[in-house]
């Protein structure tokens, strides 16, 4: 049975904590900027929604690769960008209708959500549950 | 790094900004945030310059655990002259603004002199510019925050802006940053506003790191579980922070109608309870809480107004969720003036965060105006027809906008309780130490937070000495000078960290020692912590007396130290402020004139 993320806007408080975890995980330090989930803020603060890959099962971004720098984990279900592969052409980004592959200047790669490899470092750090990892038939 | 090493300098009067590095042997001795900025402003400024003078400095500073994944890591402090109490000021606020800044590369903004013209700082990490704000000036807060994001198109810029009070020097005008958390106390707006700068927008993505991370996660996950099991903590998610109004109004220490009773027949109608029932026709005040940066406690309210209620029947602009009450702004507006008015009080905390004005300030203001009119001294001639009774939810509404925008008696109110209530010849009536207001507790109930507000060095404030515990069970005097002065050095030391003080009931100093320990470089005991919260307070004493500030400035208001409390479980009790006083200057280390020996400089290396 494959998990996945499942994310319950009601409940988030906006603080940011998965963002922060979620950079310390794949870039090392705290920097909400280069996280792969992001909060969304609605109506003067009313609402926060968190938002990352939800690893669908088109997998459109795996597909528009020309480098087959995308691949799926077997394990996690998980669609993981091999960096040496990347070759930065953003195409991936463009094919995914749910806007969560981005590219990263710094590096000149892309950067998508990997699930931590089964761990999700967001789902530890949130402090009221708005994040779950659930197992699920297929991906949400 | 821990800190980024790194400060903003923007001279107002050149127009030049300046990245230069900081200062890391005083950040040894004074951390960030509260207490290096106060080192800095010592260094910068002649601390008997006038407030609203460009010879004032005012910073904006975080610390150094700002931005990491420590619980409550968002907040940064406003340190400047205060144009309320001419003391020194130290406002902190939460929100998104602080982390931000720090990502963006400084540990602290140093502005100083004056623009010639109205302008706006716009900071994306090295990129640091000087906008033209001719546009902004005469905004609300509200419309300057969506004018600038509007302009630089750029959702994730964070934005602190004053009103139009801040403009035009209201004593109390705060800094709002994310729509409604604020730098809210001792008129830090309307230093801003006097240097002509209308707002700072920041878009920060370097990002923090620590010095031992591995370690730094460890102690973090600890402290965050700690929190979690925290009452207190249960209590400020659940309820937020006006969960207070119950436990005062039981107690006897709830000040009502500008502190003349100390309990409130309408607490039941504007506490948090209130908040979650739903009225007469079916609307529920509070819709959900909030964090700032980083934040497991959450303890800010997301409310919304009835849209049949009076303020807003006819101002669709209003149909929307903000800020919800907090304890200060229910108290001040709520018991402090009379009013048992949920949603009045709700707009009125809107149009607080909308015009940038600290709601206590602001309240207790109106409260002492209401007295005033209440006893004939002003008229309904005085207020532009507005009938100043207490319990009269309309006035506050009105009179709320009309300081916001610096109209007709809104001016008059602009001045602070202290300038106001002077100006009809009865100082006795303004509920204020060295010029700021009161926050919702009484002296009389609770005598060792009496003893706070009368040695607090920003003047009557509710979070710089934590007493509360000790008054609860006892209520005398006796034994109080001790845990005010501990507090007073510990809160001293957490404002300076980059974390919230409301994570002070479930950690206690070897928390943040462990914490700090494990991002800084060297060794961080609570040994080390405890002293560097006993020299900022020393060197914020040094400002203040170098400012022209006394042991006369050091009390609290005749209606505290000589009327009986007329009820609560301190009937008949006044404050005795005297005894506790020479304790306390003894226990500082100060002379019986309330000023630090030189042997106690000595030891704090203030010399
Ligand atoms: S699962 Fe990991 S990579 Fe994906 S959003 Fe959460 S922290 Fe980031
Ligand atoms: S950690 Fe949880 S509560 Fe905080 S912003 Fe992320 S999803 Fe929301
Ligand atoms: S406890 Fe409240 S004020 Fe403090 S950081 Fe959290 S949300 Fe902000």
């Amino acid at each position: 049975m494959i998990k996945a993320l499942q994310m319950i806007p009601e409940k988030c408080t906006s603080c940011l904590l998965c963002e922060m975890a979620c950079s310390l995980e794949n870039e090392g330090l705290f920097n909400p900027a280069k996280s792969r989930i992001k909060v969304f803020e609605f109506e003067h603060g009313k609402t926060s929604v968190p938002y990352t890959c939800t690893q669908c099962e088109e997998a459109w971004c795996l597909h528009a690769c020309p480098t087959n720098a995308i691949v799926i984990n077997k394990n996690t279900g998980a669609k993981e960008v091999i960096d040496d592969k990347c070759v930065g052409c953003k195409v991936c980004t463009m094919a995914c209708p749910y806007g969560t592959v981005n590219y990263n200047s710094a590096t000149g790669k892309v950067i998508k959500c990997d699930l931590c490899g089964g761990d999700p470092k967001c789902v530890e750090a949130c402090p009221t549950q708005a994040i779950i990892y659930v197992e699920h038939e297929a991906p949400l | 790094m821990t800190w980024q090493q790194q400060i903003l300098r923007v001279n107002l009067t050149d127009g030049t900004c300046t990245a230069e590095p900081l200062n890391m042997d005083w950040a040894q001795d004074y951390l960030g945030e509260r207490g290096l900025a106060t080192r800095y402003l010592w260094e910068e400024m002649d601390p008997a310059t006038d407030a609203m003078s460009p010879d004032n400095v005012l910073i904006f500073a975080t610390g150094p655990l700002t931005g990491t994944m420590a619980s409550t890591s968002g907040r940064f402090a406003v340190v400047t002259k205060s144009p309320l109490t001419n003391g020194v000021a130290c406002s902190n606020s939460g929100g998104k603004f602080g982390a931000s800044l720090k990502f963006a590369g400084y540990d602290m903004l140093i502005l100083e002199g004056r623009s010639p013209t109205p302008v706006y700082l716009h900071i994306v990490d090295d990129e640091v510019t000087l906008h033209a704000a001719q546009d902004l000036w005469g905004k609300s807060v509200w419309e300057t925050d969506a004018a600038i994001h509007e302009k630089h198109q750029d959702p994730q810029l964070k934005i602190a802006a004053i009103g139009v009070s801040g403009e035009q020097g209201v004593r109390y005008a705060c800094i709002v940053n994310d729509l409604h958390r604020a730098a809210g106390r001792s008129g830090v707006g309307s230093v801003m506003g006097s240097k002509n700068l209308k707002a700072i927008a920041v878009h920060g993505s370097k990002g923090v790191s620590v010095d031992d991370m591995p370690r730094f996660m460890d102690v973090v996950k600890k402290t965050w579980k700690k929190l979690e099991q925290d009452d207190g903590r249960r209590e400020l998610t659940e309820l937020g922070t006006n969960a207070m109004i119950d436990t005062m109004e039981a107690f006897g220490g709830l000040p009502t109608n500008n502190f003349q009773q100390v309990q409130f027949a309408g607490t039941e109608k504007i506490n948090p309870e209130a908040m979650q029932t739903p009225n007469q026709n079916g609307h529920t005040n509070l819709i959900t809480n909030k964090a700032c940066f980083g934040c497991t406690i959450a303890c800010g309210r997301i409310a919304h107004i009835d849209q049949n209620h009076f303020s807003i029947v006819n101002r669709k602009e209003y149909w929307h969720a903000s800020g919800g009450l907090e304890y200060e702004t229910a108290f001040a507006f709520g018991p402090a003036c009379g009013i048992d008015d949920i949603d009045a009080l709700t707009f009125a905390g809107y149009l607080m965060n909308e015009h940038g004005m600290d709601p206590i300030s602001f309240g207790v203001t109106l409260a002492a105006a209401m007295e005033l009119f209440e006893m004939g001294i002003i008229t309904i001639e005085d207020t532009d027809g507005v009938a100043l009774n207490f319990g009269n939810a309309e006035a506050l509404t009105i009179m709320a906008e009309k300081t916001g925008k610096f109209e007709g008696f809104g001016q008059i109110l602009g001045l602070g309780s202290k300038r106001m209530c002077e100006k009809y010849g009865h100082p006795e009536l303004s509920m204020a130490v060295k010029g700021q207001e009161f926050a919702g507790y009484d002296s009389r109930a609770l005598p060792g937070m009496g003893l706070g507000y009368a040695t607090s060095n920003r003047g009557a404030c509710h979070l710089k000495h934590d007493v509360f515990a000790e008054d609860m069970e006892d209520q005398s005097a006796n034994g109080k000078a001790q845990p005010c002065k501990t507090s007073q050095d510990a809160i001293a030391t957490i404002d300076s960290t980059g974390l919230c003080l409301f994570t002070s009931g479930a950690w206690d100093m070897a928390d943040y020692a462990e914490q700090l320990d494990a991002a800084c470089k060297g060794s961080w005991t609570r040994e080390r912590l405890e002293k560097i919260g006993e020299r900022i307070w020393n060197l914020e004493r040094q400002f203040n007396l170098s400012a022209g500030l006394s042991k006369s400035d050091d009390t609290l208001p005749a209606r505290l130290l000589n009327d009986p409390a007329p009820g609560g479980t301190a009937k008949g009790r006044v404050c005795d402020l005297e005894t506790m006083l020479s304790e306390y200057y003894e226990l500082r280390g100060w002379s019986d004139r309330g000023v630090p020996t030189p042997a106690t400089l000595a030891r704090l290396n203030l010399s």
